[in-house]
């Protein structure tokens, strides 16, 4: 039987790497940014967020939060889409949600560039 | 014996007659010590004998009497009647495979799976019978031994949803043996292997259900030893993009 | 790429539903496992949005906070910590099976390496959450 080379290696070390990230820090911010901040149980004044996400280390740990779970999420949502039986779609699918991940990336970098 | 009965539904289907499998009833003596094979095997001798089914060793050794029992997958020789009480209880095929007669289904796509990934020790070079044999340390025993339990029974193919929607994937006994053997500190066919392994309908075909490890009778963990495969490619391949020139095994 | 089989006749081939998931809790759980990406997926975009309007001046990123009050993302940031949570609890209960981990030639058993992660978790949990709200 022939075997093809594949890109999976790739994708899983991502998807790996990204689902580590999201488990030891997406609750806490989670907890903080998404119901903390906004309820006013705590505040994060706009000129402490700011000198905190500009400061060059604080900015490549923001990109790790949120990029490489991009990939954790693409992977995932991939394999669900053909476990509901998509199997048919497989290409396009891969293709929609990797990609969605890496220009989830371009923009991440595009926003910390600004700050 | 007591007079209590309990029914089983059981899956009939007869090739070229009929269009698609329905159940058919069956009444039988409830027996504490009886297990679904045992009522399998009543029914086959004393009400209809057309009812075909496999089975061989009734003590859960042989794996060739896998069905499914209330849609899990079981050995029928290991599913007590009194668990299933009052009844009725569903006996069907297999799930995921293609079915030949009443509760018998097609084993070829397995068998021909199990020979892709060459489930035996392969050597660089033999050793001629005279120098012994590959000796092996307790301790490098216990690295693969839960492994090797597996009696290929396919409990673990019924259960797995990625097989039943993409049949083209190796699939968790298969790949678990294939694991099995590269642990093995006398084997040294992991590169022979690996084609098969990190095929696209190889380890990254999984998604990780992980119900192959649930319903396995043997204890035997598959679903870890396909993360374990994808862990051990992916690192593979790694190693081949910073170190082109040989950090493969 | 799975090629269709070739199907030999007098055999019944069986079709998986598309609603397999819904047959046992196992199947279940795992879908929600999977699914818990998007939610966080998503509040990784809210949050990325966040930096954005940070970027924009106080003004913007104070309207921001106030959209994030409106009780609709509420209860999406409350779903969504469940199933972060979820995601935690299944990632590191299954790494521990995954990665196998070893002290001379014996292996940590995989409910230790979980533990350690829970640990870890914990720890970097109480770090981040200090370095946020403090002062």
């Amino acid at each position: 039987m022939a075997t093809r080379k594949t890109s999976e290696p790739f994708w899983w070390l991502l998807f790996a790497a990204g689902g580590m990230v999201a488990a030891l820090l997406v609750p806490v911010h989670l907890l903080v940014n998404g119901l903390a901040v906004p309820l006013g149980w705590t505040s994060i004044s706009h000129a402490r967020m700011l000198a905190l996400a500009g400061h060059p280390l604080v900015k490549l740990y923001l990109f790790v939060l949120i990029a490489l779970p991009l990939y954790h999420w693409a992977h995932r949502f991939r394999f669900v889409l053909e476990d509901l039986g998509l199997h048919g779609w497989r290409t396009p699918i891969a293709i929609l949600c990797y990609g969605g991940a890496v220009a989830g990336t371009v923009a991440t970098l595009w926003v910390l560039w600004g700050i | 014996m007591s007079d209590a009965t309990i029914t089983l539904e059981v899956t009939r289907y007869r090739p070229g007659h009929d269009r698609e499998p329905h159940p058919q009833s069956f009444e039988v003596p409830f027996q504490k010590d009886w297990v679904v094979l045992d009522a399998l095997n009543h029914i086959k001798d004393r009400i209809d004998g057309t009812l075909s089914y496999r089975w061989s060793c009734r003590m859960g050794v042989c794996g060739s009497c896998g069905m499914m029992v209330n849609g899990v997958p079981k050995l029928t020789c290991a599913a007590f009647l009194r668990d299933y009480r009052p009844g009725p209880i569903r006996v069907e095929p297999l799930a995921n495979f293609p079915v030949i007669r009443d509760l018998v289904i097609a084993l070829d796509d397995f068998m021909e799976k199990l020979r892709r990934v060459k489930p035996w020790i392969i050597r660089a070079e033999e050793k001629p019978v005279s120098e012994g044999e590959y000796r092996q340390t307790p301790a490098q025993l216990e690295t693969y031994k839960q492994f090797s339990m597996c009696i290929n029974c396919m409990l673990c193919y019924a259960a797995c949803p990625v097989y039943g929607l993409a049949p083209a994937f190796v699939g968790p006994a298969a790949i678990a043996l294939a694991y099995r053997y590269n642990l093995d500190s006398r084997d040294e066919g992991y590169r022979l292997r690996e084609p098969v392994m990190s095929d696209a309908v190889g380890v990254w075909e999984c998604t990780f259900v992980g119900e192959c490890s649930v319903v396995c009778p043997k204890g035997v963990d598959p679903a870890a030893a396909i993360q374990r495969s994808k862990l051990a490619g992916a690192t593979d391949w790694l190693l081949s993009m910073v170190m082109p020139w040989g950090g493969r095994r | 790429m799975s090629e269709p089989r070739v199907e030999r006749p007098g055999l019944y081939y069986p079709k998986l539903p598309t609603t397999w998931w819904l047959r046992n809790t196992n199947y279940f759980l795992f879908m929600l496992r999977e699914l818990s990406s998007v939610f966080i997926m998503v509040f990784l975009v809210l949050f990325l949005v966040e930096l954005y309007r940070l970027s924009q001046g106080p003004k913007a990123y104070g309207a921001y906070l106030e959209t994030l009050r409106a009780p609709g993302w509420i209860v999406f940031h409350v779903v969504a910590l469940a199933f972060a949570l979820y995601h935690s609890v299944t990632w590191f209960k299954l790494s521990g099976v995954v990665q196998v981990v070893r002290v001379g030639e014996r292996q940590v058993p995989p409910s230790l390496v979980t533990a350690a992660s829970f640990a870890l978790w914990a720890v970097v949990s109480i770090v981040l959450l200090w370095f946020m709200v403090r002062g």
